[in-house]
């Protein structure tokens, strides 16, 4: 079925029921002996001046006109359903406390502890946390990798089908949707195999929102027929930071009380409604305008990769690299750029883009570059960019000397996140954990994908990968020690 | 009735041309074109509620951008403009014979055509043989130029609107690229005196610095732009445009200028004290002038009253009354 026919969409995408509360809430100038304290911003003139007034005179609490997000029963129940809608989901729910916490929800929501879940290593630290919260055991599925490029890419059709073999028994399939730098698996065919295995499919889409807007670019999770999926309608959605959707398709119906309860675990009872507006506004804007916005920042970035790989030393790729299989599909919405050709890591590119002309990209890895475009671009932001790295090009490129190649080292795993990390534990010098097992993730950020995770062997590949990655400048995160140089490892019996 | 267009120079500071007549005004795909004809500057360019240019006072700035560069490179061939669609700046450009070749690619294609219509002693050039116009975007142009130009002059908007990517580090980056071995860039400056242009002043000087060897700034007087003083930059890697400036060649050439003359030219280099502290350190003049009484009223453009003010005097109307 085309997307387009779906779209015809079943209520009226031009309501936005929390906005249109929020105005009548500021119309009938209540006056409020409730939460917050700084009431419309008047106990907190700096703030109000910062945000601006009209901001904080909608930074409410939950009342009866406004409804309540732990218990939707009016206008954010209006506006979780006309979500649904426009994402072609059966149930969708508001999430404030960032993508993490829905990702969160999808795997508490499926796994009871002891429960196996398949999913490819280069996962977020989101899902490895809820693994922990879960007591799921992950089934990891290593990603292929571009060896070329030094990405790793989606998981390949084959390699879900030997895991589902080898595990029956597990209750889910993990799926990113695209991944960090745009790869899409084959998720039609994945979400076949698992559903014949009777196991469930639950998909990351933090970086997926506009999948659900544009024919042209990959299937989104609720088109390929997923159970569940995270949406970061704040990345390239445009609503405020840390505002996100949990969808659910058609077959989580008879559990979506179920998972609501899950979500309420650990979701704020104190919802902003600077977020929740944020989502009812981009959901509508979306519904409404997205299918011609997405096409202009496809065309952007098409435009930006041509560009870019005239400079030469650059390789901006894109949907040349799709491969039917691992790289099936691409997101033209981003623009990776390699740029290790000429000498410079995509660090240290990220690093002189940053500090001498003012541009600020998603990130840079060791080999690789990440531009994000999304609702906001403008053109001449993009010219911007690629006369910078032409510039960049001139002024600093050289020779490339010999580098890591692997920006994926697959990882050996002794026991489960949970279990290592409740184990008794030692903190040591990163030099001396060699050979011992993981009891917290170390990772740079972003990306945030865990180049160790808890409950995994310290090889001297991952130690020699953490110390090139410090020495190139990446920001290292993970670790209880704050300047990332001591590692939790389990105490030797 | 009378009719009076106001120009902010600061949030707080604004100069009013008196109007006899809005002779035009259209949104182009880039910003708002307005022409008006004032009764003490004749007609007079208005792009986004900025005064461009006037009549009466246009030829300071177009002499000083082109004749302080041309002056100082002993043999240019090739120039390219960057902006200037009022085509004033071609006009002073094509008085020297020896040019072969003007580029001058301007973003917006109604600020030329709006020139040829309202400013006929301003856009007499358009038709110079040797020129070329290109309707795009400067920096989209430049980044994909290498050794082509001896004089890169860049006559643009402010850096908030279409001129924006023409004050940054990647434009002059790719600009030193483009420029022949000795070329010269000149670019407009900014102006030091209120708050806004003296910070954008100041961050063009410190984009400017790292890339050419040579990096000056030269000041003139220019009535309706704010506080009557404006800057432009000159760049070079080979020249200084006072050591390597042959006033005698130049004179040679005998072109008649309003403003610019080579004892000018010296001194316009010449700058205030206030200026070279903005430019070398970064001292904002309202950090100077202002004692510091504290957060509200520093940053300006605060709108709340500071009543810690020890200076502050409270007149107790009552006792005036009082005392008759």
């Amino acid at each position: 079925m085309k997307r387009a026919e779906v779209r015809r969409f079943a209520l009226d995408q031009t309501k936005a029921p929390i906005h249109d509360a929020l105005l009548d809430y500021r119309r009938r100038r209540i006056v409020s002996f409730d939460v917050p304290g700084h009431k419309q911003g008047r106990g907190n003139e700096e703030l109000a001046a910062f945000l601006g007034k009209q901001c904080l005179s909608v930074d409410v609490n939950s009342m009866k006109m406004l409804d309540t997000l732990i218990h939707p029963t009016g206008v954010i129940m209006e506006a979780e359903n006309l979500a649904a809608d426009a994402f072609g989901a059966d149930s969708c729910r508001f999430m404030v406390n960032g993508t993490t916490s829905a990702v969160q929800a999808m795997i508490l929501s499926n796994c009871s502890p002891g429960d196996k879940i398949i999913m490819p290593r280069n996962v977020h630290r989101s899902a490895i946390n809820a693994l922990i919260l879960a007591r799921a055991v992950p089934i990891y599925v290593n990603p292929s990798v571009d060896k070329e490029l030094g990405i790793p890419l989606a998981m390949s059709v084959k390699d879900v089908e030997a895991a589902i073999r080898e595990h029956p028994d597990a209750v889910a399939v993990f799926v990113n949707n695209p991944t960090y730098y745009g790869v899409c698996p084959n998720l039609k065919e994945i979400v076949r195999i698992a559903h014949a295995a009777d196991m469930r499919v639950l998909v990351d889409e933090a970086h997926g929102t506009h999948f659900y807007f544009q024919d042209a670019l990959p299937v989104s999770a609720m088109d390929a027929g997923a159970d569940m999926s995270s949406v970061s309608l704040h990345k390239t959605g445009g609503s405020l930071t840390q505002s996100s959707l949990l969808l659910l398709g058609p077959s989580m119906r008879k559990d979506s009380g179920y998972v609501h309860q899950i979500i309420n675990l650990t979701q704020t009872t104190s919802a902003s409604y600077l977020l929740l507006s944020s989502l009812d506004i981009t959901r509508r804007n979306l519904a409404l305008r997205g299918e011609k916005i997405y096409e202009r920042v496809i065309e952007f970035a098409n435009y930006a990769r041509d560009e870019i790989n005239q400079i030469g030393g650059y390789d901006a790729f894109g949907e040349e690299r799709c491969d039917g299989d691992a790289f099936f599909a691409f997101d033209s919405c981003k623009l990776p750029f390699h740029t290790i050709k000429m000498g410079l890591s995509g660090i240290e590119v990220y690093d002189i883009l940053c500090d001498e002309y003012d541009i600020q990209i998603e990130f840079g890895d060791m080999l690789n570059c990440l531009a994000i475009l999304s609702v906001g671009d403008r053109p001449v932001a993009i010219e911007r960019l690629i006369a910078a790295l032409a510039d960049i090009r001139f002024t600093y490129g050289k020779e490339p000397a010999r580098h890591l190649v692997n920006e994926y080292i697959p990882p050996v795993v002794v026991m489960t996140p949970a279990e290592a990390f409740y184990a008794p534990s030692e903190q040591l010098p990163l030099a001396e954990c060699e050979g011992r097992i993981a009891s917290e993730s170390i990772m740079c950020y972003p990306p945030g994908i865990p180049i160790l995770a808890p409950g995994e062997r310290v090889t001297p590949e991952v130690l020699a990968y953490i110390r090139y990655a410090k020495e190139k400048g990446s920001r290292m995160t993970g670790t209880e020690d704050g300047a990332v140089e001591k590692l939790y490892v389990l105490t030797e019996k | 009735m009378e009719l009076w267009f106001s120009e902010f120079h600061s949030t707080d500071f604004k100069v009013d041309f008196r109007i006899r007549k809005q002779l035009f005004g259209q949104y182009s795909d880039y910003q708002h074109i307005q022409v008006f004809d004032t009764y003490e500057f004749g007609r007079m360019l208005v792009m986004d509620n900025i005064v461009m240019l006037t009549e009466k006072d246009e030829f300071i700035y177009h002499e000083m951008i082109v004749h302080v560069p041309m002056a100082v490179h002993p043999n240019a061939e090739r120039v390219l403009i960057i902006g200037g669609g009022d085509g004033g700046t071609l006009r002073e450009l094509c008085r020297y014979d020896d040019l072969k070749e003007i580029v001058m690619v301007e973003i917006d294609s109604l600020v030329v055509d709006v020139a040829k219509v309202y400013f006929p002693t301003v856009a007499t050039s358009y038709d110079d043989p040797r020129v070329t116009l290109l309707f795009e975007d400067g920096l989209r142009y430049v980044r994909r130029c290498r050794n082509m130009f001896d004089v890169i002059i860049v006559d643009s908007t402010d850096p908030f609107g279409p001129g924006e990517s023409l004050f940054t580090k990647e434009f002059y980056g790719n600009c030193s690229h483009a420029l022949r071995d000795g070329g010269i860039l000149v670019n407009q400056h900014e102006g030091t005196f209120y708050h806004n242009d003296a910070e954008e002043a100041a961050s063009t000087y410190k984009k400017t610095s790292p890339v050419f060897k040579n990096t000056f700034v030269y000041q003139a007087h220019i009535p309706v732009y704010p506080a009557g003083h404006w800057l432009f930059g000159f760049m070079s890697d080979r020249y200084h445009p006072l050591n390597d400036f042959d006033p005698d060649r130049w004179n040679a050439r005998n072109i008649k200028t309003d403003y610019y003359n080579t004892d000018l030219h010296r001194g316009a280099f010449a700058l205030p004290n206030y200026v070279y502290r903005l430019l070398h350190d970064g001292v904002l003049l309202d950090q100077t002038f202002r004692r510091v009484i504290g957060d509200t009223i520093w940053p300006p453009n605060g709108d709340t009253l500071n009543t810690e003010d020890e200076d502050r005097v409270d007149i107790d109307f009552s006792e005036i009354e009082k005392n008759g």
